[in-house]
């Protein structure tokens, strides 16, 4: 039992990260993901302040705060002070993330937080967690409840803005021009990003969140060329994921979010290899192929000219 | 050189707009008459884009006002569409023609509307009118540039609009797209439709446009085609630059084009 939730939980977060991790990596903000979930940290050490317990409501509202802080400040800088993007990246996450570092060391004795657990998560304490009613009823793991309403916010939030993001994404001067905001939507989208990201942390850490954003994502990219089916290879792939890798872990008893992000970059490099779109064996064949064709028809034309 | 006109499809009122603090556009004032096409001419970095940008409010103006159809762009925002330049979006994004000319439809459905079969059917007109009806489902990133612009021109047709903004919709296109754009944009203005259009290549604005928006970085002249055209004007608007100016004019003269009293 306690792998299927450890699966299921695993697989409902990345079906989330994946989700909204495609958009991410169309917008070119992939790293805008990976700052996000790093500058949530002081959100989430306020919020434990304030609330006094990890699974709160207070702290999933602290880190959204932070995270849109985070991706204001990032254009902020990019826009005000003309800094390149990914300086403005590297400027703001490290800072907020320090602050969260300091925020942790300081309350040490008050705050049941430590960097290795905010760092690397631990999906396998999932099934410890568990919900148990006033009634002494037990409902299963907590984290099961968070990552499943988490993915029913982000279904909800895709299927009203999916043509909304697409737009905004494809292009944005169009979308603005026929008087949609570029801005709420952006802030919209970071909104789910730094309110997934603080869910799933818990579980997968600061670190490996990013690869559950962008990895499947970028496999899908390279896998088809339709928006919508990027999305549900996005969510096939984030389910392999977290299935193979769990079982990888369990095999050679290591990290189980360590195995699923391993496993989604074999999943990447396969499809970097042997896409039918843009995998480099298929286009070495075509090369073949072409060349093979274009001597054929020299040699065709030499014979028809004589 | 300026000929203002009476009910105009656009009005910029001493229009200045500024990147940090810098202006790019300075005061310009002018009219434009509906049912034209308009191109609006000029150097590199005269402006040019930047001009249909503020008009379509995606620049902050410093001073000044634009006024379309007399009135508030967002009273207007279904009658006008903007074309952006074909290199400003990723064609490799993963998407298909015809998905991007029912963006053209987005403003009518607004956010919780449904795609009608209306909408698609009218989305095909478009791309057939602009000779890509075979290339509907194909992914962009498969596409010409040639074939992306008239792409770029189908969405804009899908939009139903009364004025058109349009940024360089000839730039990079073959010969057959370049006529083929140009026969809908006249189209369209006999339609009593206004086409707006940023276009860098003085040779053929002689041959394209009724209306002519000379610009360099201030407004040089705005009137139509056979008041422009003169070697003073374009050497005001080019500097020294320009070695063909009197080729151009001598062109414009055996083209004899008829002065227009009705603006």
């Amino acid at each position: 039992m306690d792998d299927i939730y450890i699966i299921l939980v695993a697989s409902l977060f990345s079906i989330s990260c994946g989700l909204l991790g495609s958009f991410l990596i169309l917008r070119r903000m992939a790293m805008v993901g990976d700052a996000i979930s790093h500058a949530v940290l002081p959100g989430i050490v306020i919020a434990f302040l304030i609330s006094g317990s990890r699974d709160s409501f207070e702290m999933i509202i602290g880190a959204a705060l932070l995270g849109l802080i985070t991706s204001f400040l990032i254009e902020f800088f990019h826009k005000k002070a003309n800094l390149q993007t990914d300086a403005a990246i590297g400027v703001t996450f490290t800072w907020l993330f320090a602050l969260g570092i300091i925020l942790i060391s300081v309350f040490a004795g008050q705050v049941d937080l430590d960097q290795e657990c905010v760092l690397y998560g631990e999906i396998a304490y999932v099934p410890l967690d568990l919900w148990i009613t006033d009634a002494g009823l037990n409902m299963g793991p907590k984290a099961l409840y968070v990552s499943a309403f988490i993915l029913a916010a982000v279904i909800i939030f895709l299927s009203f803005g999916y043509r909304y993001l697409h737009i905004t994404t494809f292009d944005s001067a169009f979308a603005a021009s026929i008087g949609i905001s570029i801005g709420l939507w952006h802030y919209l989208l970071m909104g789910m990003v730094s309110m997934t990201t603080v869910a799933a942390f818990d579980s997968v850490g600061a670190i490996l969140v990013v690869a559950l954003f962008v990895v499947p994502a970028a496999t899908s990219y390279l896998l088809t060329r339709k928006l919508k089916s990027m999305l549900l290879m996005t969510v096939l792939l984030s389910f392999l994921n977290s299935f193979l890798g769990y079982y990888l872990a369990s095999t050679i008893n290591g990290s189980i979010s360590g195995a699923i992000a391993s496993t989604s970059g074999v999943f990447f490099l396969l499809a970097f290899l042997f896409s039918p779109i843009d995998g480099i064996w298929i286009k070495a064949i075509k090369r073949n192929f072409d060349k093979s064709k274009n001597t054929s028809k020299t040699k065709f034309n030499k014979i028809f000219k004589e | 050189m300026k000929v203002e006109i009476l009910n105009p499809a656009v009005e910029f009122h001493d229009t200045t707009v500024s990147y940090d603090r810098k202006p790019v556009l300075w005061n310009i004032d002018m009219t434009l008459p509906q049912g034209s096409l308009i191109g609006i001419i000029g150097p590199n970095g005269a402006g040019k884009s930047t001009l249909i940008k503020a008009a379509m409010g995606l620049l902050p103006l410093a001073s000044g006002y634009v006024k379309i159809f007399d009135g508030d762009l967002d009273e207007h925002r279904k009658r006008v569409s903007y074309v952006p330049q074909r290199e400003s979006v990723d064609w490799d994004f993963p998407t298909s023609a015809i998905d991007i000319v029912l963006m053209g439809r987005y403003a009518h459905i607004g956010l919780l509307g449904r795609i009608s079969k209306k909408d698609r059917s009218l989305a095909m007109d478009c791309l057939e009118q602009v000779g890509m009806q075979a290339f509907a489902k194909r992914q962009i990133s498969q596409l010409s540039g040639g074939q992306q612009q008239r792409v770029f021109l189908a969405r804009a047709l899908a939009q139903q609009a009364d004025l058109y903004f349009m940024d360089e919709p000839f730039a990079g296109v073959d010969a057959s797209t370049e006529s083929a754009i140009l026969n809908i944009l006249r189209n369209l203005t006999q339609e009593g439709k206004t086409v707006i259009v940023v276009h860098h290549d003085l040779q053929s604005a002689a041959e394209f446009f009724d209306w002519i928006v000379l610009l360099n970085m201030r407004l040089i002249a705005s009137a139509p085609i056979e008041n422009v055209f003169t070697q003073n004007l374009l050497q005001e608007t080019y500097g020294g630059k320009l070695t063909l100016l009197s080729e151009i004019s001598e062109l414009i003269k055996k083209r004899n084009i008829p002065s227009r009293e009705n603006y």
